[in-house]
């Protein structure tokens, strides 16, 4: 059997998606921009897949901006508005997370080198950033807030509704990254005064290469790329159509029976495997408060290390991920889980496990039976 | 990351030399688990020779590996035999180690040098 348990990194485009995008390859090839008949028809369905990502968050299409990724759209929201304040005479003070994913983490690095200054939030146990911190941070130099909105490790959904209104109240241009969130958890942009939201096409079972960014109408925001004025002038280069398309047809086949399948089959893997596996951990916000994505599962199982547990898994089919120490390339432990101040010990032994709709409770059971096997082989050589 | 080779993939899935010994002459403990890597090693010496030797290890796929591979190469050899081998030694005979896990999970000839130090330690005050 194989099992695919890391939707948190990329998930199958489905079968519906890649037949939306194939006559966009062929047949209405035509270049956006060109404004013969060729270009037209590929014009106007790039307008309808902006519709229907502005649909999604209740905003204008006009307020939606596509790029590459996830990543893109949060280099561009992070530093196209640090460099429009800059260049308006505003402050030079940022402030975001300790438990980002690295587009933003690297990006407030980059700002800094130019001379911005940052601030990093503080977390606490379960992931959820220090709302008292964020209003004692805040100065008449703060120009930007970005916090994430769902994380990608622990799945902590942060409370960006109060977030944005501090920023609100304060003046202050509020990011958030909701790459793991988007279609998952709900967000209403006439609801919650967000000025810039990224999203990402390739986590909710669309193409990889392409995502978004919510701005906000009147948000000041610099453009990265210079070229022609592609996507209202912020972002320059011939329009990924079949990628836009395939994005938009992924955000149309999200429902909301899915999302209560996926939480359920969650549950269950995390209930049962607390139940039959002893010294097991969940990292983050309880399975059952409302305050956790619904596919993500993260577990510290004591005296055996992440990638040990990964590699078994792997060798009999089944596929997850690790935030973990020697899983990376850094070999350092997850900066969330250490800024979540977990305990030492359980730091390398931790497994990230997310769910998505293609999965089955045949394949959670057979995940629960290996994990089992694999930590109780691993736990009989470990010296702990 | 580089890949582990098949080699590494077919020990990992069934290391041998794992376990302890209840009466062993030397026992070498290096590594933190709060860094990743953490190693027992048990011997049983006659003659000057490593007559049996086995492993406990909490660590990545290399850690578990090269605990492994380094008690087939020392078994039966003596003191100061097993002591000439490196790092690079266990590494080639699994036929290479990712570059980044070289040195931050190779430690198990750190293992076996202080399980001999503990070994002579214990010989001198007998």
């Amino acid at each position: 059997m194989r099992v695919y348990l890391d939707h948190g990194a990329t998930t199958p485009t489905d079968e519906k998606v890649v037949e939306a995008m194939l006559p966009y390859f062929t047949e209405i090839f035509g270049n956006p921009s060109s404004i013969h008949e060729f270009g037209r028809e590929a014009n106007k369905a790039i307008q309808k897949a902006r519709e229907t990502i502005a649909a999604k968050l209740n905003a204008n299409p006009s307020e939606i901006l596509f790029t590459s990724g996830g990543t893109e759209s949060d280099n561009l929201a992070i530093k196209g508005t640090a460099t429009a304040a800059k260049d308006a005479g505003r402050g030079n003070h940022i402030i975001t997370s300790k438990i980002e994913h690295p587009a933003v983490l690297r990006s407030f690095e980059a700002l800094e080198k130019e001379g911005f200054k940052a601030t990093y939030l503080n977390v606490d146990r379960e992931g959820f950033v220090d709302l008292e911190q964020l209003k004692e941070s805040i100065t008449n130099e703060t120009i930007l807030v970005s916090v994430m909105h769902a994380n990608n490790e622990v799945g902590t959904i942060q409370d960006i509704d109060e977030i944005a209104k501090i920023c609100k109240e304060n003046n202050v241009i509020f990011h958030t990254d909701a790459v793991q969130s988007f279609t998952k958890v709900p967000l209403d942009v006439q609801k919650i005064p967000v000025d810039l939201v990224s999203m990402s096409s390739h986590k909710i079972h669309g193409p990889k290469g392409v995502g978004a960014l919510y701005v906000r109408k009147g948000t000041p925001l610099k453009k990265l790329n210079d070229g022609g004025g592609h996507e209202f002038g912020m972002r320059a280069g011939t329009e990924n159509v079949t990628g836009f398309i395939g994005f938009a047809k992924a955000v149309e086949l999200t429902t909301e029976n899915e999302i209560t399948d996926i939480a359920r089959m969650r549950d269950k893997f995390v209930n049962t495997v607390l139940e039959k596996i002893p010294d097991v951990k969940l990292n983050g916000p309880g399975i059952s408060e409302g305050k956790r994505l619904c596919n993500n599962a993260n577990l510290s199982f004591k005296r055996v290390e992440g990638e040990s547990i990964l590699m078994r898994l792997d060798a009999l089919g089944i596929a997850v991920s690790t935030g973990s120490a020697c899983s990376s390339k850094s070999l350092k432990a997850s900066h969330v889980l250490t800024s979540m101040n977990i305990d030492p010990l359980l730091l390398h032994s931790s497994l990230r496990i997310t769910l998505g709709r293609e999965n089955t409770d045949e394949e959670i059971d057979y995940t629960i039976e290996s994990l089992e096997k694999v930590i109780s082989d691993l736990r009989s050589i470990s010296p702990l | 990351m580089d890949e582990y080779n098949e080699k590494v993939m077919a020990l990992f899935k069934n290391p041998h030399n794992m376990g302890e010994i209840k009466d062993a002459d030397g026992i070498g403990k290096v590594g933190n688990p709060v860094c990743g890597d953490l190693m027992y090693a048990y011997i049983k010496v006659k003659n000057n020779i490593i007559e049996d030797i086995k492993m406990k290890t909490f660590g990545c796929v290399a850690a578990i590996v090269t605990s492994s591979k380094m008690a087939d190469l020392v078994k039966g050899k003596t003191l100061e035999e097993s002591l000439k081998i490196t790092k690079q030694d266990i590494a080639d005979e699994l036929g290479g180690l990712p570059r980044e896990k070289m040195h931050c999970s190779n430690l198990a000839n750190d293992a076996l040098r202080k399980a001999i130090e503990d070994y002579n330690e214990k010989k001198n005050t007998k």
